[in-house]
Formats: C-alpha cells, sequence, structure tokens
C-alpha cells in the first residue's frame, strides 16, 4: 500500500470517527448511508476533485453534488476534515440555524454546489453543470453521489438517458451500492430485507443507458482512486462508478443492518463504536481533530 | 387580435440573447408548439433539447445557472408547474438559483388539448411556493417587457405564464412594465375590478359595457403576482369599497385569493371572485370556453351588474 492510500484510508477512519460522534451527540440522523460512503467521500476530497477550501467559490473548481442528501453528516465529516470548517462545527448537525442542515443547504454552507435531499434530483443538476462546463470549454468536471435505492427514483434515468444524449464524459456519478434502503422489501424473516437492485441489476441499467460503468469495492481506497483515474480517461460518455459498498461500514454491529440506516445510539453502543474505529471514546465530544489542509490534486 | 405571446417569447428571448451571451433555452420537446423553435434558429448552440423529462429539466436549469448561465426553460404549464413541482422547490426555489421557467399554454387556451393540458391552479400553486417571483402579463408588449426583465432577474427564480394564442392588445409600446407594480388601466368610482394576465384585456371590455349600464368601473390590473403590490390594491379598494377579482384560473387561491388575504388583513372590503370554480378545464374552440367559464367580457359584466344589485353600495 502507498502512503497516499494509508494517507486516505486514515482521513476515512477519522471521518467515520466524526460521523458517528456528531450522530450521538445530535441524539439521531442518518448513520448507515454516510459510513458506506465514508471512503468515497474521502477520496473525492482529498485526491480527486479540483477544490480550493479556502476558496470554496473558486469559479474553476470540480463540482461535488451529494444527490442522496440524507447522508450530509458524511460529507459535512469528509469536508470539515479537509478544512471547509472546523470538526467542532460538525457538533452543529441538525440544531437550530446550523449551517451544517439534516439535508444540504448551499444558501448556508459555502463549499456545497447544490441543495439536494429529495431523492433523484443531484445528477439532473449535475447533468447542468456538465453541460455548461463544456459549453464553456472549460475543464470543470461533475461528480454526483446517489445511493442504489435512489436509482428507484424515475428522474434518475431521465438524466441518465439526456447525459448519454450529450456524451458528457465530465460527468460521473458514484453509485452507493450498499444493498440496503431505509426499509425495502422483507426477504424471508421480518428482519431480513431485499436488496434495491439484485446482482447484475444497476450495472446493466447504467450500461443499457449508454453510461461507461466501472465496478469497485467502495472500500478498497486503492481501487476508489484508481477508477477515477480511470473516468478521466473516458471520452463521449458519462461515467457511472458502481462502488459497492456496507451499509454501517466500520462499526460491527450497523454494518448490513437497515436498521442503522437511522438510529440513536446508546452509551454502550457509541463506546463500541468509537473503540472499534480505533478512538478512545470521550462521551460527547468531537475532541481536538483540527482541520488539515492536504496536497490534493492542484 | 393582438400577437399570441407564444410568437412574442420566442422571437423576444432571441432578441435578448444577442445581446447577453449567457441566455440559454431549454426546451421539453415542444418547441414548435412554445415558439422556442424560433430560438433553435437564431442561436442553436445556446438551445438544448432535453426531451420529454421535464423533472431533470428543471435540475440541469438549476445545474446551468450555478455556473453562470441564464436559463429560459420553455414547456406547457402544465409540464413546468405541476409534474416537476418538487424539482423546482428543491433545486430552484430553495437555494434561489436565477431560473426562468417561461411556461406557455396558461389558462384555458390549449389549442383544445383541454383538461390535462389547462393548468386552472398555477398561480395559486406558485404564488404559495416561497422566494418564486410569479408573473402573469396581460398582452403581447407586457410579455416582451417581462421576458427583459426576467432576463435580467438574477436574485432568484422567476415563473412567467404565457398563453398560446392571439389575444386582445392592450399596452402601447411605450408601455413599460415594473416587476412587483399593478397598473391602474381605467378610474372610477362605483367597482373595482382586478384582473391579471390576458383576462384584464376583457375586463376592460366589460367595464365598457358596465359604464353603458351606469356603472363606473375602476380596474387595476395586476401582472406580478408575487411580490404583490399591495398598497396598489388596498388604495383601488377603498376608492370604491367593493372589489371584483376577475381571473383566467380557478377562485381558489389565485389572484382572487391573493387579494382577499390582503384586502381582509389591511382594509376589510367587499371581495367577489370571478373565476373558474371548483372543477377543470375541457376541449373547447376559445371563445366557447371563456363563455363557458364566465370569463368572456359581457360574461364578467353581467355577474358584476348582478354582484352589485345584490350588495348594498
Amino acid at each position: 500500500m502507498t502512503k497516499d492510500i494509508q494517507r486516505l484510508r486514515e482521513f476515512a477512519r477519522r471521518a467515520r470517527v466524526e460521523i458517528v460522534k456528531a450522530i450521538d451527540h445530535a441524539k439521531g440522523g442518518h448513520l448507515g448511508g454516510p459510513l458506506s460512503a465514508a471512503d468515497l467521500l474521502t477520496a473525492l476530497y482529498f485526491q480527486e476533485l479540483r477544490i480550493r477550501p479556502d476558496e470554496p467559490d473558486w469559479p474553476d473548481r470540480d463540482r461535488f453534488i451529494l444527490s442522496k442528501g440524507h447522508s450530509s453528516i458524511g460529507l459535512y465529516a469528509v469536508m470539515a476534515l479537509r478544512g471547509y470548517f472546523p470538526t467542532q462545527e460538525l457538533l452543529t448537525f441538525d440544531a437550530t440555524d446550523s449551517r451544517l442542515q439534516g439535508h444540504p443547504d448551499m444558501t448556508r454552507l459555502p463549499g456545497l454546489d447544490m441543495s439536494t435531499g429529495s431523492l433523484g434530483m443531484g445528477i439532473s443538476a449535475a447533468l447542468g453543470i456538465a453541460l455548461g462546463a463544456k459549453f464553456d470549454g472549460r475543464a470543470v468536471r461533475a461528480y454526483v453521489m446517489l445511493g442504489d435505492g435512489e436509482c428507484q427514483e424515475g428522474e434518475v434515468w431521465e438524466a441518465a438517458h439526456v447525459a448519454q444524449r450529450y456524451q458528457l464524459d465530465n460527468l460521473v456519478a458514484i453509485i452507493d451500492h450498499n444493498k440496503l434502503q431505509q426499509y425495502g422489501w422483507q426477504g424471508a424473516t421480518a428482519s431480513e430485507r431485499l436488496a434495491p437492485y439484485h446482482g447484475t441489476e444497476l450495472l446493466d441499467r447504467w450500461s443499457a443507458f449508454g453510461w461507461h460503468v466501472i465496478q469497485i469495492d467502495g472500500h478498497d481506497m486503492a481501487a476508489i482512486v484508481g477508477a477515477f483515474d480511470q473516468a478521466r480517461e473516458v471520452q463521449g460518455k458519462p461515467v457511472a462508478l458502481l462502488a459497492h459498498t456496507v451499509k454501517g461500514k466500520g462499526v460491527s454491529f450497523m454494518e448490513d443492518r437497515y436498521f442503522w440506516h437511522t438510529r440513536i445510539i446508546k452509551p454502550d453502543e457509541f463506546a463500541q463504536a468509537m473503540h472499534e474505529l480505533g478512538e478512545p471514546a470521550e462521551q460527547g465530544s468531537t475532541g481536538s481533530a483540527e482541520p488539515v489542509t492536504a496536497g490534493a490534486r492542484p | 387580435m393582438g400577437r399570441a405571446m407564444r410568437d412574442v417569447f420566442g422571437e423576444t428571448v432571441s432578441d435578448l440573447a444577442d445581446g447577453d451571451p449567457r441566455i440559454v433555452v431549454l426546451d421539453g420537446d415542444l418547441a414548435s408548439s412554445t415558439k422556442a423553435d424560433i430560438f433553435q434558429e437564431r442561436h442553436p448552440q445556446r438551445f438544448f433539447q432535453m426531451g420529454i423529462a421535464e423533472q431533470n429539466m428543471m435540475g440541469v436549469a438549476a445545474g446551468l445557472a450555478t455556473m453562470g448561465f441564464k436559463p429560459f426553460i420553455s414547456t406547457f404549464v402544465s409540464f413546468a408547474v405541476v409534474r416537476p413541482l418538487d424539482q423546482i422547490r428543491v433545486l430552484i426555489a430553495q437555494p434561489r438559483l436565477p431560473v426562468r421557467i417561461t411556461a406557455g399554454y396558461a389558462g384555458l387556451f390549449t389549442g383544445m388539448a383541454g383538461k390535462t393540458h389547462q393548468i386552472v391552479d398555477d398561480i395559486a400553486i406558485m404564488r404559495a411556493m416561497p422566494q418564486l417571483v410569479t408573473v402573469s402579463p396581460a398582452d403581447e408588449v407586457e410579455a416582451r417587457q417581462v421576458l427583459a426583465v426576467a432576463a435580467d432577474h438574477d436574485e432568484g427564480p422567476i415563473y412567467i405564464r404565457l398563453v398560446r394564442d392571439p389575444t386582445q392588445r392592450l399596452f402601447d409600446d411605450d408601455y413599460r412594465f415594473v416587476l412587483g407594480r399593478a397598473v391602474v388601466l381605467r378610474q372610477g368610482s362605483d367597482v373595482t375590478l382586478m384582473s391579471t394576465g390576458t383576462q384584464t384585456p376583457r375586463v376592460m371590455d366589460a367595464a365598457e359595457i358596465l359604464e353603458a349600464h351606469g356603472i363606473d368601473a375602476h380596474v387595476l390590473h395586476i401582472p406580478t403576482i408575487k411580490p404583490l403590490d399591495e398598497a396598489a390594491i388596498v388604495t383601488a379598494a377603498e376608492r370604491t369599497g367593493l372589489v371584483v377579482t376577475v381571473e383566467e384560473h380557478t377562485v381558489l387561491g389565485g389572484l382572487g385569493g391573493a387579494v382577499a388575504e390582503v384586502l381582509s388583513e389591511h382594509s376589510p372590503q367587499r371581495v367577489r371572485r370571478i373565476g373558474i370554480q371548483d372543477t377543470y378545464g375541457e376541449s373547447a374552440p376559445n371563445d366557447a370556453l371563456l363563455e363557458k367559464f364566465g370569463l368572456s367580457a359581457p360574461r364578467v359584466a353581467a355577474q358584476v351588474q348582478s354582484m352589485m344589485t345584490l350588495v348594498p353600495a
């Protein structure tokens, strides 16, 4: 493993710690999705995106839209670690007048490239950004993250069709394929839930819509970085990065359990989660993690 | 008859784009009907076909707006308002992105397409949406001006309702539309008629009919539904006491509702509402529709007359 990959993995670990602490402090919120997306978000903000955290509205930045807006705390944790704002602010998540809304609000927090929260919409806005960048001949790339359950929204496929029509190879849709949605279809027993899409169904659908699909293990940092590099080489097609992930990844008792989509963390569970994430438990505190400005893509 | 607003739309946005390189038009596969095709002919590079997929079209416009473009969305009112309503709310109105939703086929005139294409409640829906400016021009002259104002309206989204067919001309070429300002078209002392959109020229004709019957009507045209010119509404209402709102729209929550809200809070006056009742439109020739829904000038005049005999002055 190279040093860069090790560094990214450490940031992803810290992001997970911040996610669990913030949700614990807010006494509720989404956990499963942010944890499944943590590695992907870390790779984006610490490696892939051309961004300037100290100049969040830099016109030539790459854009990122969290279409699965309910995973906002995952995005906020990574943005804080990347230096957009102090990690201490993560404790304001969901609080009155907070910049860190339950679902991203671009009018409140600089650095957010779109407000989201109603599923299926972020990809359309990313399409508009990619289309505008192409029209202007700018090198701006548009990235959007969707949930696998979110792909049940019809608008996703409206956008998939139009993006292919315009051959938007500066558009990358990252699909957090964690195989669970909030409630979903029941399996053999009451506690077993079926995946939003089975087997190769999502792969087949994005391919059928004319997208270049790259499948990866969404927790393998080297694979994620490699996939983003590969996506840059694709010409004439938008890219779907189908990332196979585990909902609740990083905390054993949250993994693959649909009811951890949203849940209040009990004190013993919090201690166990901190232990598993390699962090000494400081009840109700985010500790003293300093914002980090890392040497990402210039 | 004046010119059709849809023709004016295609020409005007094309003219504006001559002088503004950031104007783009997004079409939902109806350019030959909305006359966005005029824009495609004149500015082919800035015309984006979005297909029959209006939810996505709203989001694309939002994305383009964040990249410094001035997107004009073109489709029918029915597919610009109710079908992608949540996209307008979340991606356009909540982030206050300057998207121009220029919707054709407002009101009853849909080339006899009927109920699905006639949105009788778009004013009610759009004026209730926070942070969305809503404008309903009266004729070709005002439509042209509203579009020019919209092109420079970069502080947030604006919804403009345009009519398909030729309608009566109301204004001279030197008329100047001001966003948020109502216009007194006729001074009178017996009753105040308040109207919006292409209903206003018919209300002016109704005022002529009323005059012949000895009723002196004051007429206030309200092109901007939001922000509403509350002062003008109060002033006009206090002049006559009785207010009659007239709209080619449901009486539920539209102009009549807006006027009643203002007056009940600031200057309680008797308000009567003329418009489409709690029902949908249908396929029929334009004049037949106006007759049926009580919106032709003679029908409006007759209703106002009957209200005045029922209501003691």
